[in-house]
């Protein structure tokens, strides 16, 4: 939208001073992201740029906190921790959470919105309560500290965005599709994998990539639920804050950050070929 | 009806005239069962998952709020008393014939495995009503097998609570499988003398406050990100797809970024040798001693929450605002209306479906936070979250954590219910 030739000397002060204020917002948003990723480089072990530092002195820099990190027995395991969790607890969320989507989506679905509101339910329930009541029970069935235990618990949490994400792809279905394949001679089974599958596929992967994100980012469940052997990422960095704050953790963030550019990279992609291939129009 | 079936080679009719399948079967049956079948096909997709959150999710939930008002501690640890004390007036100290019964309590208790004594638990609970309690319990119960009769006397010299008739009204009160006695703590309230519910002292009341605390930096956090986020959200909806695309980038870079990560940085700028502070320092503006203390206080908290939420509120009031046609506010202005009356009367009221949305989920959001500010909050920043994650792990009173977190749960249960009245949890949009 730009400013018309005719605009008055208020309308342009108006028109730059929105833009400052919506750049200033911009700024707000992603600056703190941003300004880990050279401080993770610092030599000092301080959290601020060093004189070095801003004068481009390559003294200034080092790879001293990633060289920590990767030598580091307790990050290492972390970091193998908050995958073995995060791939099993995917694994789980999108089986069931498909299979559910898929129920949901049909016609004859009956009791829908209190189902739903069940199923979405770990989103909504704050975090601290879902974590008091898993360590409650899990410790009395004998999970609390162990991998099934986090795993289970992180399965519950992924499963409402694999449920919203294929629940959404579903809408724009078409149930002639399959019924051409019946028609055709396809077992209920194959028509599925051969039909239904690729078309909702994209939605099962981003809801897979949430459940996975979820997983891997979670922290107050690992903090009631999880014992020394299931240490994750996240926790971590949490003992790291408040125990021995070093810039190591830093380059943790920023080799988050670079993950997660990863995965919005991905999510965007799938989403475009979603609208693609449902001939929607991409806008 | 008619046309239909003359029309219809395949549907036939039975002798008495009702309209019947190939195979013989009255069409309305055989409907009705395809249909129930269908069911029971959508029903049996749903059942995997459906179990596993009742299993894994809903019912440790379920339990943990009954544990806020589960009360076995006295009941199994002092049945003889209980009965004794069911003739005590609640005037005075109760009989010797309530003391004999308490001895003998005692001593099947000491008869019990080392694990199953319930003496310890008991002395717990109690002192959660009166603070000394579970000395009083503890000593007793390891002078007990030398008591002789009159146990009366036996008692009073070991510990003077014996002899208080507070403590045998909170035996009596508390002597009941469930009790009321977590939530009345949660309310900063407690028992007096004769058994009514009053304030505690000033100095005492914690709850109540860190629950308005909790409610004011939830409404702070969430007037911040309708501030911060409306602007953007806007500018992002009148510009060209492409362009708004890129720009969401700053929006979902940080909606996809670790929480921890987030926190992290917050505490790397805010810190008193932070990016912040020192930037300013050396810029001049203040001097070394005059560095801001941003973080480990209530301005920690909001900073970094709202920057943690902001996304919340950007993506749905974007997708609401690419809804509305420019030409509406066009209208107004050319009808004469200034560019401020066009804004408040035709724009923003079309956007409020949107700043409804947002603000109900970083509301939602924010009240049950945890994490961000148990590390940059300190003692100002607190949350209710806090409290009862105290409690859970420090202090290890679960009943009074589960009466919060139960509080805290009903309150969120009411703003998800509004949440899905004003806009359909169906219709929650992910990134």
């Amino acid at each position: 939208m730009a400013l018309p030739s005719y605009a008055t000397r208020g309308e342009r002060i108006w028109y730059y001073t929105f833009r400052v204020i919506c750049g200033l917002i911009f700024f707000f948003l992603i600056a703190p992201i941003i300004i880990m990723v050279p401080l993770s480089f610092n030599a000092q072990p301080y959290f601020t740029f060093s004189r070095e530092m801003l004068t481009f002195n390559p003294d200034g820099y080092s790879l001293r906190w990633y060289e920590d990190l990767f030598t580091s027995q307790s990050w290492l395991r972390s970091i193998q921790n908050s995958f073995i969790i995060g791939i099993a607890s995917t694994l789980l969320a999108t089986t069931l959470g498909t299979l559910a989507a898929l129920g949901l989506s049909r016609p004859h679905m009956p009791y829908r919105g209190l189902i739903m509101g069940i199923l979405i339910s770990p989103m909504i329930v704050p975090l601290i309560i879902s974590a008091a009541g898993m360590f409650f029970f899990f410790s009395s069935v004998g999970l609390a500290q162990t991998f099934p235990g986090v795993i289970l618990a992180h399965t519950a949490l992924g499963t409402p965005f694999v449920v919203i994400t294929v629940t959404a792809t579903l809408v724009g279905f078409d149930h002639s599709l399959t019924r051409a394949a019946s028609n055709l001679g396809a077992s209920p089974t194959y028509a599925f994998f051969k039909i239904t599958m690729p078309l909702i596929l994209p939605g099962v992967i981003s809801g897979a990539l949430f459940a996975f994100i979820t997983s891997f980012d979670e922290i107050v469940i690992v903090l009631f639920v999880a014992g020394v052997e299931q240490r994750t990422i996240p926790r971590e960095m949490w003992s790291g804050i408040r125990e021995q704050i070093s810039p190591t953790i830093l380059a943790v963030a920023t080799i988050l950050v670079a993950l997660s550019i990863a995965l919005l990279t991905t999510i965007e992609l799938l989403r475009r070929r979603s609208e693609r291939i449902r001939g929607m129009t991409a806008q | 009806m008619a046309q239909a079936d003359a029309g219809t080679e395949d549907l036939t009719r039975d002798a008495s005239g009702q309209m019947v399948t190939a195979d013989g079967v009255p069409l309305k049956q055989s409907l009705k069962r395809a249909e129930r079948r269908r069911k029971l096909v959508a029903f049996g997709l749903v059942t995997p998952l459906l179990l596993f959150l009742l299993v894994v999710f809903i019912f440790p939930i379920g339990q943990m709020m009954w544990r806020s008002v589960d009360n076995p501690q006295v009941v199994n640890a002092l049945p003889l008393t209980l009965e004794a004390l069911e003739d005590w007036d609640g005037q005075g100290l109760p009989d010797e014939e309530v003391y004999a019964a308490l001895a003998s309590d005692f001593r099947t208790d000491m008869e019990r495995a080392r694990r199953d004594q319930f003496s310890g638990p008991l002395g717990v609970r109690l002192n959660y009503e009166l603070s000394g309690a579970r000395g009083a319990v503890a000593r007793t119960v390891r002078n007990v097998p030398d008591f002789e009769a009159p146990y009366k006397e036996a008692f009073l010299d070991s510990h003077r609570l014996w002899g208080d008739v507070a403590l045998w009204k909170v035996i009596e009160r508390e002597g009941r499988p469930l009790t009321t006695a977590y939530y009345v703590a949660a309310m900063d309230r407690e028992f007096d003398a004769d058994g009514n519910i009053v304030m505690r002292d000033e100095n005492r009341q914690i709850y109540i406050n860190l629950y308005m605390r909790t409610l004011a930096l939830s409404v702070a956090i969430t007037v911040l990100t309708i501030l911060l986020g409306f602007p953007i959200a806007y500018y992002m909806s009148i510009l060209p797809m492409r362009y708004s695309n890129l720009l969401m980038i700053f929006v979902l870079l940080p909606f996809w970024t670790s929480l921890l990560v987030r926190t992290t940085a917050w505490i790397v700028l805010l810190q008193q040798q932070g990016v912040i502070n020192e930037s300013l320092v050396a810029l001049g503006i203040i001097g070394d001693d005059g560095r801001f203390s941003l973080m480990y206080n209530m301005w920690g908290t909001i900073i970094a929450m709202t920057h943690i939420l902001l996304p919340f509120m950007v993506l749905p009031l974007y997708s609401v605002m690419r809804t509305i046609p420019p030409s509406y506010v066009r209208a107004a202005k050319s009808l004469g209306a200034t560019p401020f009356t066009a804004f408040r009367k035709v724009y923003l009221p079309q956007t409020l479906p949107g700043i409804g949305a947002g603000a109900v989920l970083v509301f939602i959001i924010s009240i049950g936070y945890y994490i961000t500010p148990a590390l940059v909050g300190g003692q100002s920043g607190r949350m209710i979250s806090n409290e009862i994650a105290r409690h859970m792990q420090q202090s290890l009173n679960w009943g009074l954590a589960a009466a919060l977190g139960t509080i805290l749960l009903i309150g969120v249960l009411v703003l998800y219910w509004v949440y899905n009245r004003l806009v359909g949890a169906q219709n929650l949009k992910l990134g």
